[in-house]
């Protein structure tokens, strides 16, 4: 009836216990405060169902910030247990747990942090910045939401049923195959992954076809702010890598549930072709990542620096080549995979090339600042610091890159510093820098300047204490994921140092968690205009906050700073307004979830009834949704109405 | 007036974009089946090899009824734009009938070949042909899902804005599906029996 889940599925060691309790408590308290304030109705009716992106953009970054949390708190048990239990006898985390949580560590951060945030970014954005009042496809886009949230909600489940994958966040077989991992651990992994992975190649299918199609007239593709063709050369990248990804998880997963043999070691399986495949995927994963968060330090750095971007077309050309060159480097990966060093050679060296188009915008950066009016705003501090941190962490990459070297480093903490370096100091760097500059465009009021510079402190240096060891350690021979190691080696005060680097990096989430609280306390006198930061780019030119159909007029545009241009000129906007039709809302998107993660939970545990009839729901919801007509899935919303919102959102003189 | 027919447009428009873009992901998905049915062709683990098993007269009246049902799915297209509703649904009709013949002597084939011992269990060959085909013979199944609950909204309620764009892109799909047998008859069947 039930599969294979019983009571012994309930977790047994006190460290899972108490995370299990400590996380079930706080969301039972959420839970309890939502019936007492009868908020249920407001939150499904205002946020849950809606289809505005904007809105689906926030309920991304929150569930992302909430991610980031449990991955911090993975990543302080990581530490705590290599600093201080690694050398003695007895640790509260045993070495399975230990193995779980840096899986576990690796797969919440880039998966449901890094990916979440920056589609939570884009979708808050790039309408904006197109000058559309929505996305191509706005159900499919509620879709993609709530296929992420089922995904993220099926990883925290195995926390309190079940284990988690032991076998790392890329899950390399025979490992992750079912003769050496028979639990439900890796089984949790595959369908977290494969259910969030679909919503995101939906999602990339959606943002390219926004920027095909939605852009405001006279937008022609070499006037799209700098953002938009970072994103684009992302989701490029999306649509390519995902396809990939979801080819392969599906093969894993049948040689566990099916008994194939693709990637066993036996009966003719390959498991280094699923380190090729996934890494085809893993390594444009990685540029899926940094290319918004480049986007967005370009946006800031021309804004804060008052000036124009330098190099328009070089970053433009940077971005896609960066886009094509991001699948041809995979291999760097298992250098030591032996494939023989002519074609380890290619590989390295098209590694060292990738790193050019990326010099490329750093200079840009740095040119555009040049002669600038600068003002050295908390966004404007996380670019510097992401300057300096991810030149450095690029140099150690191209140091890898070099076949002969990368055999010595190949798994050692060296490696994990490095791509800490460019996930921390790019992808976390660049979105710490965008929700700070486009915060108040959402909220009517900023963040609190001083609290913001606080955090960044914290981050900077306690990043450089929390790694700058590990790149020691790299050299000295320690290999990563230890969860013990012998107190001769003389690598504990290292550990130690990185350790308390963790500490400092903790200080500075939880300036940034006052930081909010405190902006949100006082959010009367930090109020401001629809226009902070004297922007260059149409998200600038909406009200504050922005009105649900974004933009009253879809004038042409002209300029490649759209919204600069405009101001320059004067141009006084029309009082003559016409009808709006935005899309309803509907719960769709969250019944796809709900059946996805059913579907998912009951594949893992082997309950084939549950399974077949919650697919046969989603192919219903499905159907449903295709039988409604358009008139069915649209409201109008009348001159009348535009006229009023624009008075009340602008007062009554613009 | 003039502004509901841009607007309509537009959606088409975007739509069949949107699908092609899809296309193209799904096109890739099955570039990584070939791929893995390349590296595995010859793992055959002491089991039958593409040679041993393949029967190339079954495999060409499979491509031959997906031929003709993308034919038929031509006429249906060409129907919608002729707003000819008769000939769209009796287009539609066909191309389901072959559909499910097709699948019919897919499932027929796999059936035999499990009965003789040779499952996707036996050997990583087997594993990556059962997958890659099989993935195939899925989306004709979903294809023919999507075709049967359109068949029923045409006769219902006409061809509406939205059943036409459901149309044209349902079109894309089954050319595409086509398209990729083409592949999967040459690499899998034909360089199969021919090894």
């Amino acid at each position: 009836m039930f599969g294979r889940l019983g009571f012994d599925a309930l977790p047994h060691d006190p460290v899972t216990i108490g995370g299990v309790v400590g996380g079930g408590l706080a969301v039972l308290g959420v839970v309890a405060a939502m019936t007492y304030f009868k908020k249920w109705g407001w939150l499904w009716r205002n946020w849950l169902t809606s289809l505005d992106p904007k809105k689906i953009g926030i309920m991304y970054i929150a569930v992302a910030v909430i991610m980031l949390l449990r991955g911090l708190a993975d990543a302080a048990m990581l530490r705590a247990q290599q600093a201080i239990f690694a050398t003695s006898a007895s640790s509260p985390i045993s070495p399975d747990l230990f193995q779980q949580v840096f899986s576990a560590h690796g797969t919440i951060m880039i998966f449901f942090v890094a990916m979440g945030v920056i589609f939570g970014l884009i979708n808050l954005i790039l309408p904006l910045q197109i000058g559309a009042r929505d996305v191509a496809f706005p159900l499919l886009n509620s879709i993609s939401f709530w296929l992420f949230v089922a995904g993220m909600v099926l990883i925290n489940v195995s926390l309190a049923l079940g284990e988690f994958s032991a076998a790392g966040w890329l899950a390399y077989p025979p490992l992750s195959g079912l003769e050496y991992s028979p639990g439900t651990g890796i089984d949790y992994w595959i369908w977290s992954l494969q259910i969030a992975g679909v919503g995101s190649l939906l999602s990339g299918v959606n943002f390219l076809v926004t920027i095909f199609t939605m852009r405001r007239k006279g937008m022609t593709l070499m006037k799209m702010p700098i953002f938009v063709w970072s994103v684009l050369g992302s989701m490029l990248l999306v649509a390519f890598a995902f396809p990939i990804l979801t080819a392969t998880l599906a093969m894993l997963s049948l040689d566990r549930t099916l008994g194939m043999h693709f990637f066993t070691s036996d009966l003719g399986g390959n498991p280094m072709m699923y380190v090729n495949l996934i890494w085809a995927w893993g390594h444009p994963e990685v540029y899926i990542l940094i290319l918004p968060a480049f986007g967005i330090f370009s946006e800031i750095v021309a804004t804060y620096s008052r000036k124009k971007l330098f190099g328009y077309k070089s970053m433009v050309w940077a971005i896609l080549a960066i886009t094509v060159l991001s699948f041809t480097v995979w291999l760097h990966h298992f250098f030591t995979m032996g494939a023989g060093a002519n074609v380890n050679a290619f590989f390295g060296i098209m590694t060292m090339i990738i790193a050019i188009p990326t010099g490329v915008k750093v200079f840009n950066w740095i040119f555009t600042m040049y002669k600038g009016k600068v003002s050295f705003k908390t966004p404007m501090l996380w670019f510097m610091g992401f300057a300096v941190t991810f030149t450095i962490g690029g140099v150690t990459g191209v140091l890898m890159a070099v076949p002969g070297i990368d055999y010595q480093m190949h798994n050692s903490l060296f490696l994990v510093a490095h791509f800490h370096n460019m996930i921390i100091g790019g992808v976390l760097f660049g979105v710490f820098a965008g929700i700070t500059y486009w915060w108040p465009k959402f909220a009517g009021f900023r963040l609190h300047e001083g609290l913001g510079k606080a955090a960044f402190w914290c981050w900077l240096f306690g990043f450089w204490f929390a790694f700058i060891p590990l790149y020691i350690l790299g050299f000295m021979g320690a290999v990563r994921r230890l969860d013990s190691y012998d107190p001769s080696l003389g690598w504990q005060g290292l550990f130690i140092v990185a350790g308390l680097g963790v500490m400092l990096i903790l200080l500075g989430v939880f300036f940034q968690v006052v930081q909010v609280a405190y902006s949100i306390w006082k959010r009367k006198e930090l109020a401001v205009g629809s226009d902070p930061w004297d922007g260059r780019t149409l998200e600038w030119a909406t009200s504050t906050p922005v009105a649900e159909y974004n933009f009253a007029h879809l004038d042409a545009v002209q300029d490649r700073d759209a919204f600069w241009a405009a101001k320059q000129s004067k141009t006084k906007a029309s009082t003559k307004f016409t009808d709006i039709a935005l899309p309803k809302n509907t719960g769709t998107g969250a019944y796809v979830g709900a059946a996805a993660f059913v579907i998912g939970f009951a594949v893992i545990w082997h309950i084939w009834w549950l399974a077949l009839l919650a697919l046969l729901v989603l192919v219903g919801i499905v159907i449903a949704s295709t039988l409604r007509e358009d008139e069915d899935t649209e409201m109008i919303i009348t001159a009348a109405e535009v006229a009023a919102t624009e008075k009340r959102l602008r007062g009554a003189g613009a | 007036m003039s502004e509901l027919i841009e607007a309509q447009k537009a959606r088409l428009y975007r739509t069949t974009i949107g699908f092609w873009v899809y296309l193209m992901t799904d096109c890739l998905l099955f570039a990584s089946l070939f791929a893995t049915y390349a590296v595995l062709r010859t793992a055959t683990a002491g089991g039958p090899g593409a040679a041993d098993i393949f029967e190339l007269p079954l495999a060409l009246t499979e491509t031959i009824i997906l031929l003709v049902s993308s034919f038929t799915c031509g006429l249906m297209l060409l129907g919608l734009q002729a707003k000819n509703r008769r000939q769209v649904i009796v287009a539609m009709a066909l191309t389901y009938a072959l559909g499910v013949a097709f699948l019919a002597i897919e499932i027929g084939e796999f059936a035999k070949f499990v009965a003789e011992g040779h499952s996707w269990q036996q050997s990583a060959f087997l594993s990556a042909f059962f997958t890659l085909v099989g993935t195939h013979g899925l989306h004709i199944l979903f294809g023919l899902l999507w075709l049967v609950v359109m068949l029923v909204v045409v006769v219902r309620r006409g061809l509406t804005p939205k059943v036409t764009r459901q149309l044209t892109i349902f079109g894309l799909f089954w050319h595409f599906l086509d398209l990729v047998w083409i592949f999967i008859f040459t690499v899998v069947y034909l360089l199969g029996v021919a090894s």
